[in-house]
């Protein structure tokens, strides 16, 4: 039996497995080309040999890079671009008035820049199921494009996404702690 | 109970080297009539890593429905049908005993050879032979369980079939499969960034699931014999929630453009997406029915989220759950007479089984953040992502509620998302 060698330690370690697996002949990785249809530049894939077995796994590893953009208002911390953040109410997708000069701003810088692509994804504290949080996500960022459509801005340079429950803090006890979850993130691209 | 079976892991697994984890197994409860089998300790080639007879005794053990007998202190272990002193065996109230042996053949594989037989009748119930390569000894000795399991319950066994789960550690994802026993874990895809809602293939030579590589949630679908993976969704929006038909023709998956989840079907091949659901509302968690005539699904159409169901090539919705104010993730058993879904109990969410004759709901789980329920492919179990001391654990339950077993990653990750793939070959 051969297992994957980068793995053992992280493993599930429903480990009495891993008594067994110590006993296995390792594979080293070989990097060979996977069938990826996938032409982004930004996935790399690397397969792992997994043996002849019959019940052999091919591995692939799809890490993500972040870009680090220059000089940028969107990135500078002086500029009200910079701020990325929009808070909800417990069980609400209205954007509260505090956050209107956020939207404002993002709109006119938008409207100005005809060729940039926003990203808004929404996020739920850990509550419920990770596909319906999912939904209960997408409603957040659905809400601030509409805010931003009402300021003038076509659909066309945003996309609504939701991350759900992937991004919330985890173990919440009180409400400060959920709050910092119903939030709505704004992604350019290339940021 | 829960001591006993404890010990009989430990005396299992007492001579077994410690490695660098602990697998938590705890189980508890039982069904009312366990059936007293011996599996006498397979002879032959004593330099094998895998002892077959103790696999095969852990199995059976963990689905409740045997009393594994104990064979250490036995004058005679049998490894041959001829061999068996039946009386010995009866005195010990065993209804049935399984014997066997490995011998080494050429070419560096092995004979794998095992009869199950009556203990009162002296009869053969099942007997057979293997030839098969050295890392083939754990699979052989489920499959061997399967065919014990079948014979003397009736029903298919499960114990050679496998999982697939997410596993969370450190700031790394990996989509994971391992054996149904949680033993030979092999990592499908890794990324930095979230894997949620493996879904299997019905023939289980593929997994779909929702990475979020690309900064927003993508269905794949990956081959895992080849590792060839493919965009089966990348539309404007989410991409998520895929869950296969029967027959593997298509998928259903939810979208939502620049609006709300909607359900949509899609061909395996990523051609013919049509839209199923038409909402203001949120529709989502999609899962076909056994017969692949109905899609039932996770909406808030209605107020609170509830399951509905809509004909698999669209139509109109119609309610499924009214009890309770929060009802979601629908999977239906292989039979496609009960339902399971996830139910908000007062602020606990529980696993819920739901007949569908009937109407009658039961809860299964005793979590308080317990979700995505998948079946076990012969309806006897429902593995679960539960919490444990905050930590995502696997947990399953038998689908009377009788018997349970949990599952921790000792090595401090997070484990969740689980999906058990279809029958063995």
């Amino acid at each position: 039996m051969k297992h994957l060698p980068n793995l053992s330690g992280k493993i599930i370690a429903v480990a009495i497995a891993s008594i067994f697996l110590v006993a296995c002949k390792s594979t080293p990785m070989k990097d060979k080309p996977a069938g990826v249809e996938d032409k982004s530049p930004t996935a790399a894939t690397k397969p792992a040999d997994s043996g002849a077995d019959t019940s052999g796994v091919k591995e692939v590893v799809v890490d993500s890079n972040a870009n680090n953009a220059g000089n940028n208002p969107l990135k500078d911390p002086n500029n009200i671009l910079s701020k990325r953040n929009i808070y909800f109410d417990f069980d609400s997708d209205a954007v509260k008035a505090e956050y209107r000069p956020i939207v404002e701003a993002h709109a006119k810088y938008l409207l100005a820049h005809a060729d940039a692509k926003m990203v808004v994804q929404g996020n739920t504290d850990e509550r419920g199921t990770r596909e319906y949080n999912l939904s209960l996500g997408q409603r957040r960022s659905v809400a601030v494009k509409k805010a931003l459509n009402l300021l003038g801005v076509q659909d066309k340079q945003i996309e609504t996404v939701s991350y759900g429950e992937e991004k919330a803090a985890v173990n919440c006890a009180d409400e400060d702690c959920y709050q910092k979850n119903r939030r709505a993130d704004i992604v350019y691209e290339g940021d | 109970m829960r001591i006993i079976c404890w010990i009989f892991f430990c005396a299992i697994f007492l001579s077994t080297p410690i490695a660098n984890a602990a697998l938590e197994i705890e189980i508890s409860g039982g069904g009312a009539q366990q059936i007293p089998i011996a599996v006498v300790p397979f002879g032959g080639a004593a330099n094998i890593k895998d002892n077959i007879g103790e696999i095969i005794a852990a199995d059976l053990h963990r689905s409740g429905l045997f009393r594994i007998l104990e064979t250490r202190g036995m004058a005679n272990l049998p490894t041959s049908p001829s061999q068996i002193k039946y009386a010995e065996w009866v005195a010990l109230q065993a209804q049935a005993v399984t014997v066997g042996n490995v011998e080494s053949v050429a070419g560096g594989r092995f004979k794998v050879s095992f009869h199950l037989m009556d203990a009162l009748k002296q009869t053969q119930l099942a007997g057979m032979d293997y030839q098969i390569a050295p890392s083939q000894m754990r699979a052989t000795a489920h499959k061997i369980a399967d065919i014990i399991y079948q014979k003397l319950t009736g029903q298919a066994g499960i114990f050679a079939s496998r999982i697939a789960y997410i596993t969370k550690t450190g700031k790394r994802y990996a989509l994971q499969v391992a054996d149904a026993d949680g033993f030979n874990p092999q990592t499908v895809v890794s990324s930095n960034e979230p894997l949620i809602s493996p879904s299997w293939s019905p023939d289980g030579t593929k997994l779909a699931y929702v990475s979020f590589e690309k900064k927003k949630p993508i269905v794949f679908v990956q081959s895992l014999t080849s590792g060839n993976r493919v965009i089966l969704a990348n539309y404007k929006g989410n991409n998520s929630a895929p869950a296969w038909s029967p027959d593997g023709s298509k998928l259903a998956i939810v979208l939502t453009y620049g609006a709300n989840s909607q359900i949509y079907t899609i061909d395996s091949n990523g051609g013919g997406l049509k839209q199923i659901t038409k909402s203001n509302a949120i529709d989502t968690e999609p899962a076909f029915s056994p017969d692949g005539n109905w899609i039932y699904f996770s909406s808030d159409r209605g107020g609170k989220p509830q399951i509905y169901k809509v004909p698999a090539d669209g139509g109109s919705p119609s309610r499924v759950t009214f009890e309770g104010g929060y009802n979601v993730s629908p999977r239906f058993s292989p039979d496609g007479k009960s339902l399971a879904y996830i139910r908000n109990d007062g602020g606990k969410f529980r696993v819920a089984l739901q007949d569908l004759a009937s109407g009658q709901v039961q809860l299964l789980s005793e979590g308080s953040q317990d979700e995505s329920p998948s079946f076990a492919p012969n309806g006897r179990v429902i593995l679960y992502a539960t919490k444990v001391r905050g930590r995502g654990a696997l947990a399953a339950v038998s689908s009377d509620g009788k018997v349970r077993q949990r599952l921790n990653d000792s090595s401090g990750g997070d484990v969740r998302e689980p999906a058990w793939g279809p029958l063995a070959n």
